[in-house]
């Protein structure tokens, strides 16, 4: 017996509390038990895409215009005759609209080197759905070079500021897995936060040489929503431009060919790469648009494997010609 | 409001100065801001680096904005302006438990902390010989590398404040602990970095004794209780004879004083103080004789000429090897503007010299064609200030031609087209060159199961290529990359020239656009 006995109240009081860490310990070990073996870990490991994009495209009556080609010389013009060839710009935006541009500004290029959107074109674009009621204008891209100075030497920036659009910038929280479920891609992180928002996607792209899959128009342009390992695509380039069309449907493409970079594309770099073509496509299918777009590269479209296969798969046509589309010359 | 509160708020002021230009020193902010200038005034900065390059480079003139006051006033630059002593003031005040007694014993000078002026001899002495080492323990180059290269990309984790694809740098940890440590150590000996290590303040301890005004102490009224070390920032005995040039001029000691016996006063006796450092002249000799030791022993290591390291690629408008350890002063601004993080802090690979100077690290990020910002913000000149037409060798630069840092080489055993049969040539599709110094010959070739392919296999135009390593960035080969940039054939040095220059080395690309 020890010569100084505890308290039976004490007792209960240690007992208690050494009971509760016991329990404690039991219970965070059974909430934590992980059975799972290899074959589970590495199963799962397999990205599932919580999320798909939604069609973005606009209602439209049967018989109306697919396609408009316009030509001259001011970009602003160019425009708003396509745009009113296809109907005015009202058939695709309504009032309270959230509308995300998506230019191509994967490079850190001044305008003038049609490597990227001509910020005049976008400009352009965004004062027309802000006149047919758009509620908010977001710009989004995820450039192959370093963000900022993209958007800023491009004059994206600048154009998206004056026409009172929000940039997103492709920051690491803005992306999330998105399933696409095409016949290269199936789960690939998106830059998915402008999406959040959107309910009209249109697409302004610039037509410009590609070293790799030959031209990079209003397909190759989505290339800017994934993140993720996008230099493995390179392995597969016509099949993942050709998922394009299927991963997006967009409310319209815009094909800027007022500048046309005809070699030592997609980055050019000097103004002798560039040819003046005086054109601009708006469509709603982007097979046509680029197989039309192509021709302006004085490439011939049938070479165009992405193309070709996107037609095979229903998700375009490159017989542009058999669209409802309308050209028309301005000034 | 007394003139320690003026003090504190002349701290907090500089501090917030400091962030501000740390946090605008990114391609975003920058904007015109004159974010260099704590550097540019750092007297420092500017002594080495005329001692290392027998100029005193453009904007470090401002140093005599520092120098002029602590010839007058004595080392009120530690207290007043040092942002990296207010931090130490700081983690001292916020973690102090310590008596009043065992604050005085704590304030109390030790022989010890003349270690800062043994090691400014031995910056002083290989800085003579052109090897600059001061930006390892200057207080400022210290501070700003810490914010670059490990709080700015720890406090973007969390809340992506600061970059929008995250900065990550080599060795951030031994950078962000070096902080840390001299931060620490304030609990055990208050201000240890700023009384025993900081070698700007041994300088302005040296220069200190010119000051005409100083601390005296009235012996009719002083009693010796010795209060007037409780918070006493330097350490430099105010209680008896101050030691001037451990002084930091905060005025605590007047405050502290009860019986009013502390003065700043013009002019005192010299007889009441303690005017030069407390230094041992043969350990002294000895340090010397070790720094001069360092110059033959790390020059001929080869780290320079013969042995010099493939990967050391300078940032483009770096001066040659030799001229660049005359003037990097290690502050790391150069990787805190870079846009892309492909600037890195070395450690080595530079040889012991070079450590913490930047060199480009392609797996990081790549040198972004049109843009020379490490230029702008270098405050001394190792990269020197270019504008984009330099660096691109165009318009009344187009006799220099462009400025290479390096040259991609293929590592065909590695490279998908070349070993896998499998497309790729991102590299050729991101080079950024007109025309691209990436071009790639398309072949047919029988795979293994007998089946013809086509496929486009790339080659570099060392003519062309500038190292600017966007190719190495994006190559997907990840680990080890397909394609590399070495420093050879890079502008800053005929050493490292890979091919014979010739005149009129004009493509028939440029041909076909005149």
């Amino acid at each position: 017996m020890s010569p100084d006995p505890i308290q039976r109240r004490e007792f209960f009081k240690r007992a208690g509390r050494t009971g509760l860490a016991v329990a404690g310990a039991t219970l965070g070990a059974a909430w934590l038990y992980d059975p799972q073996d290899g074959a589970d870990h590495f199963r799962n490991q397999q990205i599932q895409g919580t999320r798909r994009l939604p069609s973005f495209t606009a209602e439209r009556p049967a018989g109306a215009v697919q396609m408009a080609i316009a030509r001259g010389t001011n970009p602003q013009e160019l425009v708003r005759a396509a745009l009113s060839e296809m109907g005015g710009i009202g058939a695709f935006i309504q009032k309270g609209d959230v509308v995300l541009l998506k230019p191509n500004v994967a490079f850190d290029r001044a305008p003038l080197l049609g490597a990227t959107t001509s910020p005049e074109v976008l400009k352009t674009v965004g004062s027309l759905c802000r006149d047919a009621g758009a509620a908010r204008i977001l710009v989004a891209d995820n450039p192959i070079n370093q963000p900022e100075g993209c958007f800023f030497k491009s004059g994206i920036q600048r154009a998206s500021e004056e026409i009172g659009a929000e940039l997103i910038l492709p920051r690491p929280s803005a992306f999330e897995p998105i399933e696409i479920n095409g016949e290269v891609l199936s789960t690939w992180p998106m830059f998915y936060r402008p999406f959040e928002k959107a309910t009209k996607v249109i697409g302004i792209a610039p037509c410009k040489d590609h070293n790799l899959c030959g031209g990079s128009m209003t397909m190759k342009n989505w290339y800017g929503l994934l993140g993720g390992q996008r230099n493995q695509f390179h392995q597969r380039i016509h099949g993942i431009v050709s998922d394009f069309p299927h991963m997006i449907k967009p409310t319209l493409v815009v094909l800027d060919a007022t500048r046309v970079l005809m070699r030592n594309g997609p980055t050019g770099g000097s103004l002798g790469d560039v040819a003046e073509k005086n054109t601009l496509i708006v469509g709603t299918d982007m097979v046509a648009v680029d197989t039309f777009g192509y021709s302006l590269l004085d490439r011939d479209p049938a070479t165009l494997e992405y193309l070709h296969r996107a037609e095979a798969r229903g998700l375009g046509t490159t017989k542009w010609k058999n669209l409802n589309h309308r050209e028309v010359q301005v000034g | 409001m007394g003139i320690t509160h003026t003090r504190l708020i002349s701290q907090i002021f500089f501090f917030g100065l400091f962030l501000f230009f740390a946090f605008v020193t990114q391609f975003g902010y920058l904007k015109g801001y004159p974010v260099s200038l704590f550097l540019e005034a750092d007297p420092l900065v500017a002594i080495a680096t005329s001692v290392t390059t027998h100029t005193l480079y453009r904007s470090l003139v401002w140093s005599l904005v520092l120098l002029i006051p602590t010839l007058l006033l004595g080392r009120i630059f530690c207290n007043w302006i040092c942002p990296y002593g207010t931090l130490h003031q700081f983690t001292g005040w916020l973690f102090n438990n310590r008596t009043i007694a065992e604050q005085v014993e704590s304030n109390r000078y030790k022989k010890w902390f003349s270690l800062k002026y043994y090691i400014l001899i031995a910056m002083g002495v290989s800085a003579l010989f052109g090897s600059l080492q001061i930006g390892l323990l200057d207080p400022i180059c210290l501070l700003f590398r810490s914010f670059t290269i490990s709080i700015f990309p720890a406090l973007d984790m969390p809340t992506e404040w600061i970059y929008v694809r995250p900065h990550s740098h080599h060795l951030a940890w031994i950078v962000g602990f070096i902080l840390f440590f001299f931060i620490a150590m304030n609990l055990f000996i208050p201000r240890f970095f700023c009384r025993a290590v900081c070698p700007l303040g041994a300088t302005l301890g040296l220069l200190s004794r010119f000051s005409l005004w100083r601390i005296e102490r009235d012996v009719q009224k002083c009693v010796d209780c010795d209060l007037c070390l409780q918070r006493c920032e330097g350490a430099s005995d105010p209680h008896t004879h101050l030691r001037t040039s451990e002084c930091f001029v905060c005025f605590n000691c007047i405050d502290d004083c009860p019986y009013d016996a502390l003065h700043f006063e013009l002019l005192p006796s010299r007889s009441h103080e303690v005017t030069s450092p407390d230094l041992n002249r043969r350990t002294a000799l000895l340090t010397g004789i070790g720094a001069l030791l360092f110059y033959p022993f790390t020059r001929r290591s080869g780290d320079l000429d013969k042995n010099f390291n493939k990967a050391v690629v300078r940032p483009p408008g770096s001066v040659a090897e030799p001229q660049f350890l005359e003037r990097c002063i290690k502050c790391d601004q150069c990787i805190r503007v870079c846009p892309t993080n492909v600037l890195q802090p070395a450690l080595l690979e530079a040889g012991l010299e070079g450590i913490w100077t930047p060199v480009m690290n392609m797996r990081m990020g790549y040198c972004e064609l049109n843009c020379t910002l490490c230029g702008q913000v270098c405050p001394t000149g190792a990269i020197q200030k270019i504008s984009i037409a330099q660096k691109l060798g165009i318009g009344e630069f187009t006799d220099l031609g462009p400025i290479k840092t390096g040259t991609a080489f293929y590592d065909r055993g590695r490279c998908l087209p070349w070993a896998m049969d499998t497309p790729c040539v991102v590299c050729e599709e991101v080079c950024p060159t007109s025309p691209k110094a990436i071009f790639s010959r398309e072949v047919e070739l029988t795979d293994r199961w007998g089946k013809q392919i086509r496929l486009t296999q790339p080659y570099v135009d060392p003519k062309l290529c500038i190292g600017c390593g966007i190719c190495e960035h994006e190559c997907p080969v990840k680990d080890h990359r397909a394609i590399r940039v070495t420093a050879v054939g890079e502008t800053r040095s005929k050493d490292r020239s890979l091919l014979l220059s010739t005149h009129n080395d004009e493509t028939p690309y440029q041909r076909s656009s005149s």
